[in-house]
Order: C-alpha cells, then structure tokens, then sequence
C-alpha cells in the first residue's frame, strides 16, 4: 500500500493533477458567475469563497509535515511549496476584492480600514506575512538563506493561519462553528510541532548523561 | 427523535410536495379533464395547509413615505436573508424557511393597555387600508436593499389597545418551535427573539406594521405572516414573524443587546458616524451594486425622525 502511494506520489503527474485540483475552486467560481449563482451579493460571495479557500490551503500545506512523519511518506513534499503558493494565491484574490469592490483602490482609505479594525489589521497582517513567504518559496532562496534561516523565516506561516483564523472568527456574528472548526485543526497541527520539539531536546538530555 | 415527535401538519404535506404533485396532476391533464379541471380536482385532493406566503394583496393605498430609489429584485429579497431561527447563512432561511406554518396565527396585545387583544391575521389584514411603502432597509452588516413592503403603520393597531400612562416602551416578540426551527439551535443567540422600541418610536408613522412586499404576503423567510418595518433602523430591529407585541415600563431586553451589548445597542438608528466595533458603518453596499455608497444618517430619515432624538449622545445611546 506505502508503495503503491509512494509511487503514486512520485508520478510525473501527480504535480499537475494536484495543481488542476488545487485550482478547481477558482473553476468552481467561475462556474457560479457565468451561471449568475454568486448569490443576491456576489462581492461578499467572492470574498467568503477565496477567504475560505485561503484558509483551507493554509491548513492542508501544514499538514503536509505531520502527514509525511505518521504515513511515512517523506515524498509529499514534493507538493507541499505548490499548495503553499496556492494559499497565497487565493489570499491574493480575497485581497484583490477587498481593495477593489471595498475600498475602491483607495489605498488611504484602505490604511485608515487596517487600522483601525482589528479583524481586518489581523487579516492584513496574515497576508502581509505570507508575502515573504512566496517570494523566497524557490530553492534558489532556500540555497541563499541556508536552510536553518529558510526554515526560521517559514515558520511565519504559523502566525499568518492564526491571524487567519483569527480574522474568520471576529468576522463571524454568532455562528461560530466554522472558524472554531478551523481553529481546531490549526490547533492540532501546531500543538503536534510543538509536541515534536519538546521531544527532541528531552531526548538530548536524557542521553547525554549516560554517555 | 424530536424530528418525529414534532410532526406539524405541514410535515406531513410539505408545501413543495403538495405544489409538485399539483403540477404533476396538472401535466398528466387528468384524464382529458383539461387543465382547469384537474387544478380544480388537485385543489381539492390536496387542499393547502393555508393561504400563506405568495397570496396577491389588495394594495388600496401608495405612500407618501415611499422613495423613489430603484427597488431590489424579488430574488434578492427573498434568497439572501438573515432568519437566524432557519439558518445562520444568508441562502439557509429561503430552503429551510418553506415549511414554516404561519397559519393560524395569532398576534396578541397585552402589558400596560386598557383593551388587551388577540388577533388573526384575518383581522390584521382587515384592520386598515394596505399601503405599498418603498423603504430602504440597512443592514447592520453593511449591505442595503430597497424594497416594497405592504402594511399600515404600527400605531394603527397600538392605538386600539389604548396604553396606559405606565407604557413608555414597546416589546416585541417573536414566534420559536424548535421543532420547525432545528437550526435555531446554532444561531448562537437566544430566542424566541425580542425586540424593543421606544413608545415614539412605536407610534411613529414609518414605523411599519408588515404583511407583504412586492404585492404578495410576506415569503416564510422574510418573517411571515407579520413583521416590523423600521426604516431607519437597522435590520435587526424589524423583528419578523411577530407573536407578541407588549407595552412595558422599562427599557426591554433585545435580542442582539444581550447577545453583544458593546456591538448592538437598544436604539441602533442607522448612523455613518457611530461605527460598529469591528467594522465602519460609513458606507453599505447596496445589494446589486459593486462600489459601496455611503451611508446616511438615520438612513435618509432625518427629516420625519431626526427630532425623536433631539438632545440625545447619539454615540452613547447606539
């Protein structure tokens, strides 16, 4: 079965069939507009869907590591900076039509927004963090950081899914189910980082007295 | 369980069904009857639960009150709707909304009144001459429709209570059955709802008592049989499906005031200057239209309320 997946995964089509996957959403809404189904308010439709699809992305890209240690299956990363690139990607639209159709492009009214809106600075703040983060996404900024400082620099995506979560659920009137369901996951998937390395040094001190 | 030990009537014959088993008759012709026989034969077969939501309405008057502004489709009205008791998603009141029985229907009057009353929604409609009303309606969440309500104005039935010198605010109550209302249990606000508003503001001659809009009665999902109208208001406080209307001493509790008192004050006039918490109330985007509009004060009814809050901290009483 590891090897029937892990061969699967190595597939020299398994990258574009996850990246038609992964673009199905933006299909999907496409698929709505022209069939005129982005309901009575088709700006706040929009931004819900690429907000979600966000988010979504978000939390698939960080379980890409915790999935490779318990499946055994260290290949998934071969997918793991193309779904990451596919969160910017759709927080880039959700942006896009909060600039837009919101504030009109105008980038000062915009600022005053940011600032004083707590849901909306936290979000801001999420996908100001994930700039970085897709601009050194390729190997030829990995070579130039090195890995540790890479490494460091890409653990940022955890703030940006809490300051996306964060924004959902002070977005939210009352029905808080969704962005708790979120939060959950991302909890889950921090608490195991978190769980691994407070493992490993505990490991270090129990074997360094005995040598 | 409670699925099964609730069973309403219109359980049992949801309308959907009943309309799609009239339209099958009618497609079959029943047996060279013809068309208008069969409707006939199906109407007796499979007689409605009511007349409920989509009966015509006798408009006798056009009001003054009306704005010119062009109106909001049906479809919009009736398909993006915030009904907590049938959904917390703006799509989920028009599915979940069509079985609600609204008949029979009582709206009883009682409190601080010499003549405390029960009525049906027969003698609510026959109570006055209905008047069309083009209101605008702002959304607290920042969106806006024009729509053309069908009613009288409240004070019309208030006044045949005759309140006492006690009542200074009205009390408005919703009607709640979990049973035809599971989703309620994930609004995440208490209910039955309730909503409050100064006598005045009561008796103010916009403030709409609501049977209908766009020459029908009012859809299930658009808080059939009756509802409030408060165009000045933000939406919440046009409380739908009315069960309850009562004359009390005190400022009352409502609904969105418990739920978040630093979000949703008791007065909630429609204002571009006093901001919500977490977002601006300056502009609303008009359901239809992609650039927002800004917002007007008292949502452009100034002129006939304006003076109801003379000398009041608009921004304390929010």
């Amino acid at each position: 079965m590891r090897d029937f997946l892990r061969r699967l995964l190595l597939n020299k089509w398994s990258k574009v069939v996850i990246f038609l996957v992964a673009l199905s959403p933006l299909a999907c809404l496409g698929w709505r507009a022209y069939h005129g189904e982005l309901t009575a308010n088709p700006v706040e439709f929009i931004q819900h869907f690429t907000g979600d699809w966000t988010l979504r992305f978000l939390l698939i890209t960080l379980s890409i590591t915790p999935l490779r240690k318990l499946l055994d299956l260290s290949d998934l990363i071969r997918f793991r900076r193309m779904l990451g690139l596919f969160a910017f990607f759709y927080v880039c639209l959700h942006f896009l039509t909060y600039i837009g159709p919101d504030q009109a492009f105008d980038l000062g009214g915009m600022w005053k927004d940011v600032a004083k809106r707590p849901f909306i600075t936290v979000g801001f703040l999420g996908f100001l963090l994930l700039i970085p983060l897709a601009l050194t996404s390729t190997r030829g900024w990995i070579r130039r950081l090195g890995g540790k400082r890479w490494q460091a620099l890409h653990r940022l995506v955890y703030v940006s899914a809490l300051c996306g979560v964060v924004h959902f659920y002070w977005l939210v009137k009352s029905d808080h189910r969704l962005p708790l369901l979120y939060g959950a996951i991302l909890a889950v998937l921090l608490l195991y980082r978190l769980g691994n390395s407070l493992l490993k040094p505990r490991r270090a001190v129990v074997v360094s007295p005995a040598q | 369980m409670r699925m099964f030990g609730n069973l309403t009537e219109s359980d049992i014959t949801p309308k959907s069904v009943y309309f799609n088993r009239r339209q099958i008759l009618c497609a079959m012709g029943l047996a060279g009857a013809g068309i208008a026989g069969g409707k006939v034969f199906s109407h007796l077969a499979f007689p409605p639960v009511a007349v409920q939501a989509g009966t015509k309405l006798d408009v006798a008057l056009k009001s003054p009150f009306s704005t010119s502004e062009k109106m909001n489709s049906f479809d919009d009205v009736t398909h993006y709707n915030n009904f907590y008791e049938f959904g917390t998603s703006k799509d989920d009141p028009s599915k979940n909304a069509q079985k609600f029985r609204t008949s029979p229907w009582t709206v009883s009057i009682e409190g601080e009144v010499k003549k405390p009353a029960k009525y049906s929604m027969d003698d609510i409609l026959k109570l006055a001459p209905l008047e069309e009303r083009i209101y605008r309606h702002r959304c607290v969440e920042g969106w806006s429709i024009v729509v053309p309500w069908i009613g009288y104005s409240l004070n019309t039935i208030l006044k045949l209570a005759e309140p006492t010198e006690k009542a200074k605010f009205v009390a408005f109550q919703s009607y709640y059955d979990p049973g035809q209302m599971p989703w309620a249990g994930h609004a995440g606000i208490e209910l039955p709802y309730v909503e409050g508003l100064r006598l005045d503001e009561a008796m103010h001659p916009l403030t709409l008592l609501c049977v209908g809009m766009y020459g029908e009665s009012l859809p299930n999902q658009d808080g059939a049989p009756v509802r409030l109208v408060i165009p000045w208001k933000y939406g919440f406080k046009s409380i739908k499906s009315i069960v309850k209307i009562r004359f009390v001493k005190s400022i009352p509790p409502t609904t969105w005031n418990i739920y978040a008192p630093t979000e949703y004050g008791f007065y909630s006039n429609v204002n571009p200057n006093v901001d919500h918490p977490r977002w601006s109330q300056a502009t609303e985007r008009r359901l239809g239209e992609i650039l927002r509009r800004k917002t007007l004060m008292f949502n452009g009814y100034s002129d006939q309320v304006g003076a109801l809050y003379n000398g009041m901290d608009l921004k304390k009483n929010y």
